[in-house]
């Protein structure tokens, strides 16, 4: 059974990317589980989606120490979720970063050293927004994201790339695999494959 | 065909599945794309109603006359359809009537975390609790045969988990619809005045005994023995707590837990040597099971009696091994929720946290005007309450108290309850500025419609009804409609509203959520900040201040140009 945690901010595509990996790994006949929270967290909160896949799927929710995989969309959220990564988990992270309005004004400090924390958990730190960009549009990232997640995964090229068909506006759809390969070619880089 | 569904989509399906032509209900979360997921459907009626309590009786009025209905709440809701609640289950019903109640322990959508399951007892009415969303689709097609078979109407409880887990699906075989029925007048079963009720109520407590029975030999209800030595009975998202949790124990999953299956309770507590009662953020499982006379034990290390349950905590309460874990780091900034940028709400925050009035809120987005730097309400209780319970701080402050006292509410919560508030105000000539933010929306949960925005479910064609008519044809005479990203005009009619404390002045506040229409105009920037901070206490997510030199500044991305804070800049600073 594999169990992931995708956080990020609100408004971030965290949904939709826990959409995209439900569906490929239910195209590959695995029994599959995806938590949201919905309502007030969305304003611009901090927002977290749970993944469980693996030939049968009990708890929807992944805990402290439980998650294979941890996915983030914002460094910060990263660090705040670290705590869910299962000792040797792989950590994928957007190498952004949103401040959040208390450090915004003044009433609150950025963790001084989030590159060294992330270094030290071994992330993976993808330039998400700006490789979605050269693909055409920064809404994307998200699926840029999970083209870089999908190397960690043991799930096919085809399953992902007709899960990510599936999920996005059918206009945006050449777009997105396109998004989507060039986080997959990204990490395979990254990775020395 | 599996399909991947929430737990909310699952109970539509069958719904209609099962026959259900109408659906009626009032968004809330967890509930809310259970009824906007049924009225995709073409071949039904879905409608938002104005309350849970409305819902409820426009249901149990179609099911008199034959037809197969949902109505979906969340568990707050139920507190305010609990008057037909109680009733419908005298009356019992013509077309079978499923309600889905979505609870929320953990709160994270929620003012409070009440155990639906209680209802279900107080009230008589069945209740089926899914653990997953093929569950839900399964036991929403059974809830239908059930409220048919035994004349009731038949509660589906879900839970944060259930509606919002997606999981995989395979649907069953419609049913064949229902026959369309005249409606019979029968007296004896639907008008409930005391000579009737008296013969309903007998016909309740045999239902009981009936449902009872049919308890006892559902499938519904499964059991399992592993290890004799622990024996747990769970329901819904706990029961796959446990079972990932706990995989040796055995198990008593409860798919009905009103009325419980009493013989299935004590067969099982007799073949294992300790029970005990996993549920989230209630007793009420345990108390029924211990009310059975079977000795339910204490979980060896505790559980937490409120919030959710997961599988390291029920690890954790049993000693078993709990996966090692990094701690949290340590003073990381909070990431609460916050007004959008541009949102309308925000000046009459900050105007009315200028005259240090006290702030009786509602339940919406603007329930983050709580929230720093706005920091502009003092209560918050439940849908309708601002305005009433400022009503009431008038009659205990009277007229000569040091801060003016103010409700705000939203348009859709002024219709949910907010007018019977304000009638009573009106009526028993009460004073106070009750401020009514019309965004054409009810935005908190996803936008739906409401009679002031002239928004149907399943269209356009509804009556758009006039706020500022509904208003005075209370006999307010003291009313103005502004709009709300004017800081002058907010400012001069929360001065002028508040100037005569003897008096009731409703301002309604009129601007579309900009989640609406997504408008976005050229961005502000800031020339030459001064450094004195105004701009920040709005709290828009878009200004900013650099640590090193105190100033401001804007994000160009998430500005969309609504231009509420240039008009807070003494020094003009802020441009485009």
């Amino acid at each position: 059974m594999t169990k992931m945690l995708l956080s990020g901010v609100g408004g971030q595509g965290t949904i939709l990317a826990a959409h995209v990996i439900a569906e490929a790994a239910m195209t590959e006949g695995l029994d599959v589980k995806v938590s949201e929270i919905h309502g007030m967290a969305q304003r611009g909160g901090a927002v977290s989606t749970m993944v469980t896949f693996g030939d049968e799927v009990h708890s929807m929710v992944v805990g402290d120490g439980e998650a294979d995989i941890v996915v983030s969309f914002d460094e910060l959220e990263a660090l705040r979720s670290l705590p869910a990564l299962k000792r040797g988990g792989k950590l994928i992270v957007n190498d952004e970063v949103i401040k959040p309005g208390a450090v915004l004004t003044g009433k609150a400090q950025m963790p001084c050293d989030m590159d060294g924390i992330l270094d030290a958990a071994d992330a993976l730190l993808v330039p998400a927004e700006a490789t979605a960009r050269e693909v055409g549009s920064a809404k994307c990232a998200n699926v840029v994201m999970l083209g870089a997640v999908s190397t960690v995964m043991d799930l096919s090229e085809d399953a992902w790339i007709g899960a990510v068909r599936a999920n996005v506006p059918p206009k945006t759809v050449d777009m997105n695999i396109e998004a989507f390969k060039a986080g997959r070619a990204f990490a395979d880089e990254k990775r020395g494959r | 065909m599996r399909e991947l569904l929430s737990g909310n989509e699952a109970v539509a399906l069958a719904a209609h599945d099962a026959g259900a032509s109408i659906g009626t209900g009032y968004p809330g979360t967890p509930s809310t794309e259970t009824l906007e997921a049924f009225a995709l459907f073409d071949d039904v009626h879905a409608e938002w109603c104005t309350n849970e309590k409305v819902a409820l009786e426009v249901a149990l009025g179609a099911s008199a006359a034959g037809a197969r209905c949902l109505c979906t709440m969340k568990h707050v809701g139920v507190n305010v359809a609990a008057d037909p609640l109680f009733t419908s289950s005298y009356t019992g019903v013509g077309g079978g009537l499923v309600m889905l109640c979505a609870d929320d322990p953990g709160m994270h959508s929620s003012q409070n975390e009440q155990d639906s399951h209680w209802y279900a007892e107080a009230a008589q009415i069945p209740m089926l609790d899914p653990a997953d969303s093929q569950e839900a689709y399964d036991f929403t097609r059974c809830a239908y045969e059930l409220s048919e078979q035994f004349d009731v109407p038949v509660m589906v409880r879900s839970t944060v988990r259930i509606s919002h887990t997606k999981c995989p699906v395979e649907p069953s075989a419609p049913s064949s619809p229902k026959e369309s029925a005249e409606f019979e007048s029968d007296a004896s079963k639907w008008v409930m005045m005391p000579l009737y009720a008296k013969g309903r109520r007998l016909t309740q407590i045999e239902r009981r005994a009936s449902l009872m029975s049919w308890a006892d030999e559902s499938a519904l209800n499964e059991s399992v023995i592993r290890d004799p030595d622990v024996g747990i009975i769970c329901s819904g998202a706990a029961y796959q707590h446990v079972i990932e949790a706990l995989p040796n124990a055995s198990v008593l999953k409860l798919g009905m837990t009103w009325p419980l299956p009493e013989e299935r309770v004590r067969v099982f507590a007799d073949s294992v040597r300790n029970v005990y009662v996993i549920e989230e953020a209630s007793t009420y499982l345990h108390d029924a099971v211990s009310a059975l006379g079977v000795s339910v034990q204490d979980v060896p290390n505790g559980l937490p009696s409120y919030g959710e349950l997961s599988p390291n905590l029920i690890r954790m309460g049993f000693g078993t091994h709990v996966p090692e874990a990094a701690s949290p780091i340590e003073d990381l900034p909070a990431r609460p929720p916050a007004l959008c940028p541009g949102c309308p709400h925000r000046l009459v925050f900050k105007e009315l946290s200028r005259v240090k009035a006290i702030v009786c809120g509602d339940i919406g987005c603007y329930t983050l005007g709580a929230l720093p730097p706005l920091s502009a309400m003092d209560a918050c209780v439940d849908m309708g309450a601002s305005i009433s319970m400022a009503h009431g701080m008038e009659l205990a402050l009277g007229p000569e108290s040091a801060r003016p006292v103010a409700a705000v509410i939203g348009d859709s919560t002024f219709a949910h309850s907010g007018l019977s508030s304000l009638m009573t105000t009106a009526y028993n000539s009460g004073a106070g500025l009750v401020c009514i933010l019309d965004n054409r929306t009810t935005a908190m949960t996803g936008r739906q419609g409401n009679p002031f925005n002239g928004q149907a479910l399943q269209g356009e064609g509804a009556q758009e009804l006039d706020l500022a008519a509904v208003v005075r044809s209370l006999g307010i005479d003291d009313l103005s409609v502004i709009d709300p990203n004017d800081m002058q005009a907010v400012r001069s009619a929360i001065k002028t509203a508040i100037s005569d404390r003897t008096s009731l002045s409703v301002l309604i506040f009129k601007s579309p959520c900009v989640l609406l229409e997504r408008k976005r105009l050229e961005p502000y920037y800031i020339a030459s900040c001064t450094g004195c901070g105004v701009c920040l206490t709005l709290g828009c997510p878009a200004i900013g201040r650099y640590p090193e030199n105190g100033l401001s500044y804007i994000d160009t991305d998430m500005c969309i140009g609504c231009g509420q804070c240039a008009q807070y800049c003494r020094f003009d600073a802020i441009i485009r």
